[in-house]
């Protein structure tokens, strides 16, 4: 038996996998094992399913992701540095049929944009927000970031981040959870392929808050980064076990479901 | 059938925050971010109360990095769109003013210069002019400057603004100050509407055609050279065609003021006061602070005894008048600072001073 045989069968071939329209076929600029690649995979796929490819106007942050718009083929608008809600808010108020998202990294959203996102969230802002964090810089070469862990080593935190002179981790989701305007929070993992099948899940439920016109949507995701991490692939994945035990995954606000949508 | 007398356009009293602001109502402005900032706090208020009624777009943001940055994201929708503040909220907006020029998105900024450096006060000032003629922000870029100087040409000046962002996909500045916000005027309100320009480039949805991408991003070296060269293209453009100027008492004079805004308004008096005590002064009032009228500015300088540069700052225009005029005649300068304005008195003797020294050097 070829193998042609196997997967042909009588019916004909069937496709059980493929690239979803709205992700470019393009080679990837990601370092190999980056987390972003699925995020935009399952941003694409959603979009694609909700018929909202020819409505959305997507805001690019700073960063690693800054490419996003080279993947997913919508229009876009690159944001400075941490300033997406911002724009992601101008868009929205002068164009109400637009399906607004925006996507932004830890150091964008949590450090250098965090008056813009509880703004943002604080004024109930009809916007799909998807915010990565793998904890580092990863464009400008593995600096801490808001939300590395306590005890990690970066390249500006070289012997460890000590709470005594960087900080502590910053739960900025749950921080925006508490407000009203926010309509959906919740935070997912890629530690493995049921964790990604829950985030797609989350990632659709923040869509479908904007399109019912609840309130702020963000789902955080976290990510891993073995260039930054300096582990391999495989490692960096297995890690994420050990991050969430800083960043709990869960949902931790769904106003749709408390007004029994 | 009854036949209706047509009316005069009445003349109201007016104070300036308020007449830019309704002017750019009526130049059909779709969406204002602002945030709270003396001396251009009754613009916001205006817009607060006026684009709501009209069901257009009012926001008052975190800061005045949130309202640029909101105003980046509407007008990048093709949405015509104004931000006001004043000095201290400018230099927060530098980062997406530079955003807004690499990626070409028009906007309109409207800055109520107060006294400065820092906190400085709230008084009348032209502290801006490097900050805001200059470029703001980083990079190769520039901005148009429109600088009005009474209350009926900023009303005149907010629709062309509107037209020269949309026309070139470049932000546009009118530079006015403390004393132009504040101060109430009789006006006879000539509002007018620009018309549309079909906005090719903007981000609406990719309903029907090819995603488009607003960027400032372009990593290879090539590829950015290239965009600057674009940009520099467009600026040279905009150089041969939206210069403006005008004058006063030119044609015979022996000596001039080169002033903008307010501090034009004090040349005026003076120059009248110069003539009436014999001294045939006259007044080049740039109005294009940049594109900066170089070229008239240069012609003037060949046929008087030397320029005064009048400025409610300790100098920043002057270095432009300099380097138009190249060493043709020789360029004084008298300016105040912290929200004082100068006295006609006191340009009128600095412009005789100015005389006295130029004709000593000539005699000799």
């Amino acid at each position: 038996m070829t193998i042609q045989e196997t997967t042909q069968g009588v019916a004909g071939p069937r496709v059980i996998a493929g690239r979803p329209a709205l992700l470019t076929d393009r080679s990837t600029h990601y370092c190999p094992g980056c987390g972003h690649g699925v995020v935009h995979r399952l941003i694409a796929e959603l979009l694609g399913d909700l018929g909202l490819g020819e409505r959305t106007i997507a805001v690019a942050p700073v960063g690693c992701a800054v490419f996003a718009y080279d993947y997913i083929d919508v229009d876009w608008i690159e944001a400075p540095h941490g300033r997406a809600p911002a724009v992601a808010t101008g868009i929205r108020r002068v164009r109400p049929d637009a399906f607004v998202l925006m996507y932004q990294g830890d150091g964008d959203l949590a450090a250098i944009g965090t008056a813009e996102i509880i703004h943002a969230a604080a004024r109930g802002e009809r916007i799909t927000g998807i915010f990565v964090n793998n904890g580092i810089y990863g464009m400008t070469g593995g600096q801490m970031a808001p939300t590395t862990l306590l005890g990690d080593r970066t390249t500006s935190t070289p012997t460890g981040r000590d709470p005594r002179t960087s900080g502590y981790p910053l739960l900025i989701t749950e921080m925006l959870a508490l407000l009203p305007g926010v309509a959906y929070a919740a935070r997912g993992t890629l530690a493995d392929a049921g964790s990604i099948g829950k985030l797609r899940a989350m990632l659709r439920r923040a869509m479908d808050v904007q399109l019912q016109d609840a309130g702020f949507a963000i789902v955080e995701v976290l990510a891993n980064c073995p260039v930054g991490w300096g582990m391999t692939p495989q490692e960096s994945i297995d890690h994420l076990q050990v991050v969430a035990e800083t960043y709990p995954i869960g949902v931790m606000v769904d106003r749709l479901k408390a007004a029994g949508a | 059938m009854a036949i209706e007398t047509p009316r005069a356009p009445e003349r109201v009293l007016m104070k300036g925050n308020e007449a830019i602001a309704e002017a750019a109502i009526q130049a059909g402005c779709d969406a204002y971010f602002g945030y709270p900032i003396t001396p251009q706090a009754e613009l916001l208020e205006w817009m607060a109360r006026r684009m709501p009624e009209l069901g257009r777009v009012f926001i008052q943001a975190e800061s005045e990095i949130g309202a640029i940055n909101m105003a980046m994201g509407a007008a990048a929708t093709g949405a015509r769109v104004m931000v006001s503040s004043s000095s201290p909220g400018i230099s927060l907006m530098a980062e997406a003013m530079s955003y807004m020029a690499a990626s070409e998105v028009p906007v309109l900024l409207v800055d109520i210069m107060r006294g400065g450096p820092g906190l400085g006060s709230i008084g009348p000032a032209q502290g801006d002019y490097f900050q805001v003629v200059k470029g703001h922000g980083h990079g190769d870029y520039r901005t148009p400057v429109l600088a009005p100087s009474s209350i009926a040409e900023a009303i005149q000046l907010v629709p062309d603004a509107f037209e020269i962002a949309e026309r070139y996909r470049t932000p546009v500045v009118i530079l006015a100050d403390g004393v132009l916000g504040q101060a109430m005027e009789p006006v006879v309100p000539a509002y007018r509407t620009p018309p549309r320009v079909k906005a090719d480039w903007a981000v609406t949805g990719a309903a029907g055609r090819r995603p488009r991408v607003v960027r400032s991003l372009h990593l290879a070296p090539e590829a950015l050279e290239a965009q600057n060269q674009h940009l520099q293209a467009k600026y040279r453009t905009i150089q041969a065609a939206e210069v403006r100027w005008t004058g006063e008492m030119l044609e015979d004079a022996e000596i001039a003021i080169v002033a903008y805004g307010t501090a034009a308004r004090v040349a005026r008096t003076a120059i009248r006061q110069a003539r009436a005590g014999g001294l045939r002064a006259g007044l080049f009032r740039p109005i294009s602070l940049w594109p900066f009228p170089s070229g008239p500015l240069a012609e003037l300088a060949g046929r008087v005894r030397g320029l005064l540069v009048v400025e409610l700052s300790t100098g920043q225009m002057v270095e432009d008048v300099r380097l138009a005029v190249e060493g043709r005649t020789p360029v004084a300068f008298h300016g105040r600072t912290g929200g004082m304005v100068p006295t006609p008195d006191e340009v009128v003797t600095a412009l005789r001073r100015l005389w006295a020294v130029t004709t000593a050097l000539e005699d000799r």
